[in-house]
């Protein structure tokens, strides 16, 4: 067989793309893991959230998480008659070891779960200078810890403050929504330790999974929707004070 | 707050920054009024300014590269830079300026002055001046006049360029819409224009004070013009953020209650006292006097230097209360938080004074490598010697 | 060319420019990453890096492969929907090493108390009670089998 000019035009340049990626050493992830097959989201129900900080001490030992600092954290909210505009919240170390009584009495009180809300039109991504935090194609947002530079101004952009600078890699850190564990079939660990079923992970792209099916029928809101930031962290019986 | 919020994430270097490049653009601005726009009457400042411009540019990255977590990683920004950052223009602009505005605007107007050093010293000092005329020894009438017309471009791109260099800076801040202080489209205006400001203030108050050391007399025509041009920059910078202002208090948007209580309270010494009152209507209105009423010369120059003093003191407490004022409140709008800066430390305030000085020792170098007033020097020398 | 000869000089300051562009464009072909924009502006074998990391909690589904007692008795109680490392804490390694990595032994009085200590936030219908009026200073499992709960299930072991 002999190749007509044309067809060596067309394939020359595919070889030169495969030899790139045979150069690039692509490093096998789990096999059976397809990127376009997911769409990653998570729901949380405030309803049932009981403030244990279970998932703060998970999402700790699971990621290596430095002292001071959180990927995830749970606030709770005091809500005095009707004053939406007035909250007094605390997070004692983000709610790691649980929350002390309450002095008062009345008034409106929850728990509210907060981690990387992974939003589809990130700020955080826009901003990053060089490229280090992305979206994945899977709808993570993830940071290249090898690339980035730590300068700080994904940390800026956030508007739920969910970023932090490790002090031991001197690199942007955040909830990778646990993107090891997600990828192999498992759940995240936060969803994992969570006694109530307040955290559930959902695959957007799965139209049988319950939890895309809960967000197509129940009322969900997501925070600082004024944003615009496509978050992709649905909340269930969220109250309007809750920023 | 939200626990990830309590520590600040730039520190006073940050501030320092965008102090630096302001210095910079300004100075280049003053600069251009007498190429371009042919203001005679400033040319004494015109080659001092561009060594100003030059000493402080250079400076300009130290804070950034000490602030980064991965310095050695920076280069990344030139191999892949974000579209869609304002951040990621940094280097290009950074090395556009320096190379093609700064760089090429002095050497061409030192050029006649660098052949002939290069020809009159001896020692190292010669070497430095046959490298920097880079083999071409040419001080005809036309190649001057070339010299002429080409610094004459290379000033009219600048001044666009100047605006970009210190403009996305402001953009930085005024892009993030997670931050209410920061948001906002007035803000690159209002950083250029206390840029314009603090870098003509400079500029006034370094020739005045080389001038003197000199043992020469001041130019009151030249410094009477730069102050009056200082007086009219500093209207409109107050009149952009006296706007801002009463815009956020009229609107009184979610976050107004938390910014208005911590401009009252942590922010007051440093945005009220020093950047409003002191650094911004004290000298507004000293200079208005001088434009009223007929003062003495050494009235005059009196209160320009107390002006321009405080005109540094206020653009630097700008930035400050831009930069940390930022950060101190939470993005809930519901609590506050502290700036621990430490003295001896990487981004501590020790730090942050050696960067402030390592500009004039740049400029030290540089004055005496290329002496903005050499005439009467170089005209002995050729006279002297009966150089070309 | 008389024009040219007095305008030598910028043709130096262009060559030196000229260099500099192509040493700039010949160092940027070497140095990016070779994964980078694969899938967007990122670099993409970043992906399957951070895909690749240890993982601690082994999830529910790998304790119940050996502990089916245990997960037959919670399934019957009202911590069915608990995972075991909810309480025994990240387990990846036992599950690895089931003889040579033993978990630690949970302290009822910090561990159950942290979740139903009675708070006013939590929701109404979660159990809760005042810890130290509740049990008179026993220990929960003194009354309680945690992985059935109930009173009438029977006591810890």
């Amino acid at each position: 067989m002999t190749l007509t000019r044309r067809q060596l035009l067309i394939l020359l340049p595919a070889a030169a793309v495969a030899w790139d990626y045979v150069l690039a050493g692509t490093p096998e992830a789990s096999p059976n893991y397809n990127l376009a097959e997911h769409w990653w989201a998570m729901l949380i129900d405030i309803t049932k959230c009981i403030g244990c900080g279970s998932c703060v001490r998970a999402c700790q030992l699971e990621n290596q998480v430095p002292d001071g600092y959180f990927r995830t954290w749970v606030e709770r909210y005091h809500i005095e008659d009707w004053q939406m505009e007035y909250p007094q919240v605390d997070s004692p170390d983000g709610g790691k070891n649980g929350f002390p009584v309450l002095k008062e009495t009345g008034g409106k009180n929850f728990f509210v779960p907060k981690l990387c809300n992974h939003c589809a039109d990130s700020p955080c991504t826009q901003v990053c200078p060089v490229g280090a935090t992305f979206v994945s194609p899977d709808g993570v947002v993830l940071v290249d810890q090898t690339y980035c530079l730590g300068c700080r101004y994904c940390v800026q952009a956030c508007p739920y403050g969910c970023r932090f600078i490790n002090p031991q890699t001197n690199t942007a850190n955040k909830c990778t929504l646990c993107y090891h564990r997600i990828t192999k079939g498992l759940t995240t660990a936060c969803c994992e330790v969570c006694p109530t079923g307040t955290r559930q992970l959902a695959n957007l792209k799965n139209p049988n999974d319950p939890i895309h099916d809960f967000l197509r029928t129940h009322s969900v809101q997501v925070l600082k929707p004024q944003m615009a930031t496509r978050s992709k962290c649905f909340y269930y019986g969220l109250d309007g004070a809750v920023r | 707050m939200y626990p990830n919020e309590v520590e600040l994430q730039w520190s006073v270097l940050i501030v320092l920054y965008p102090f630096l490049t302001g210095l910079v653009a300004g100075a280049f601005i003053l600069a251009s009024l007498e190429r371009v726009f042919q203001v005679q009457a400033v040319k004494p400042t015109y080659r001092l300014a561009l060594l100003t411009a030059l000493a402080f540019l250079l400076v300009a990255p130290m804070p950034l590269q000490l602030h980064l977590g991965h310095p050695e990683r920076s280069f990344e920004m030139y191999l892949t830079p974000h579209g869609s950052s304002a951040m990621a223009m940094f280097g290009f602009v950074y090395l556009w300026y320096l190379l093609a505005v700064l760089v090429l605007e002095i050497w061409l107007d030192y050029r006649h002055d660098i052949v002939v050093l290069s020809q009159t010293t001896t020692g190292w000092r010669r070497l430095i001046y046959r490298v920097l005329t880079l083999g071409s020894t040419n001080i005809s009438p036309r190649a001057l006049h070339i010299d002429e017309r080409a610094g004459w471009l290379i000033t009219v791109i600048g001044i666009p360029s100047a605006f970009l260099l210190h403009g996305y800076v402001g953009f930085i801040f005024g892009s993030v819409k997670a931050n209410p202080w920061w948001s906002s489209p007035l803000m690159p205006v209002v950083f250029l224009f206390s840029a314009m400001v603090s870098g003509i203030a400079v500029v006034m108050l370094l020739y005045m004070l080389l001038t003197t050391m000199r043992r020469e007399s001041i130019d009151m025509g030249c410094v009477d013009t730069v102050a009056r041009y200082l007086f009219y920059t500093f209207i409109i910078d107050f009149s952009l953020e006296m706007l801002d202002l009463i815009h956020r208090i009229y609107e009184a948007d979610e976050s107004f209650r938390s910014l208005d209580f911590m401009v009252h309270t942590r922010l007051y010494f440093s945005h009220i006292v020093v950047q409003i009152l002191l650094g911004t209507v004290t000298p507004i209105v000293l200079l208005a006097i001088t434009q009223v009423v007929k003062l003495t010369d050494l009235a005059r120059k009196r209160i320009y230097v107390v002006s321009g003093c405080l005109t540094l003191m206020g653009i630097f407490a700008m930035r400050w209360n831009v930069v940390i004022g930022g950060q101190l409140f939470s993005k809930s709008f519901l609590g506050y938080t502290t700036y621990k800066m430490g003295f001896v430390a990487k981004e501590g305030l020790l730090t942050a004074i050696i960067l402030t000085i390592l500009p004039f020792l740049f400029l030290w170098v540089l004055v005496k490598l290329l002496p903005p007033w050499p005439e009467k020097a170089l005209l002995a020398k050729t006279a002297e010697g009966g150089l070309a | 060319m008389k024009i040219l000869g007095d305008a030598g000089h910028l043709f130096r300051v262009a060559a030196v420019f000229l260099v500099g562009l192509i040493l700039f464009l010949t160092l940027r072909s070497l140095l990016v990453p070779r994964s980078f924009g694969r899938y967007g502006h990122y670099r993409a074998n970043a992906i399957t890096e951070i895909a690749a990391l240890p993982v601690h909690y082994a999830g529910h589904q790998v304790c119940e492969g050996c502990h089916s007692d245990v997960q037959e008795m919670k399934s019957k109680g009202v911590h069915k929907g608990v995972a075991c490392e909810s309480c025994h804490g990240p387990l990846a390694a036992h599950a690895d090493d089931p003889a040579g990595v033993t978990p630690v032994k949970l302290d009822t009085a910090v561990l159950c108390v942290r979740c139903h200590q009675e708070n006013i936030a939590k929701p109404k219908s979660f159990p809760q009670v005042n810890a130290a009026e509740h049990s008179g200073g026993a220990a929960c499992n003194s009354c309680h089998q945690p992985h059935s709960p109930a009173m009438n299930v029977g006591v810890a072991p």
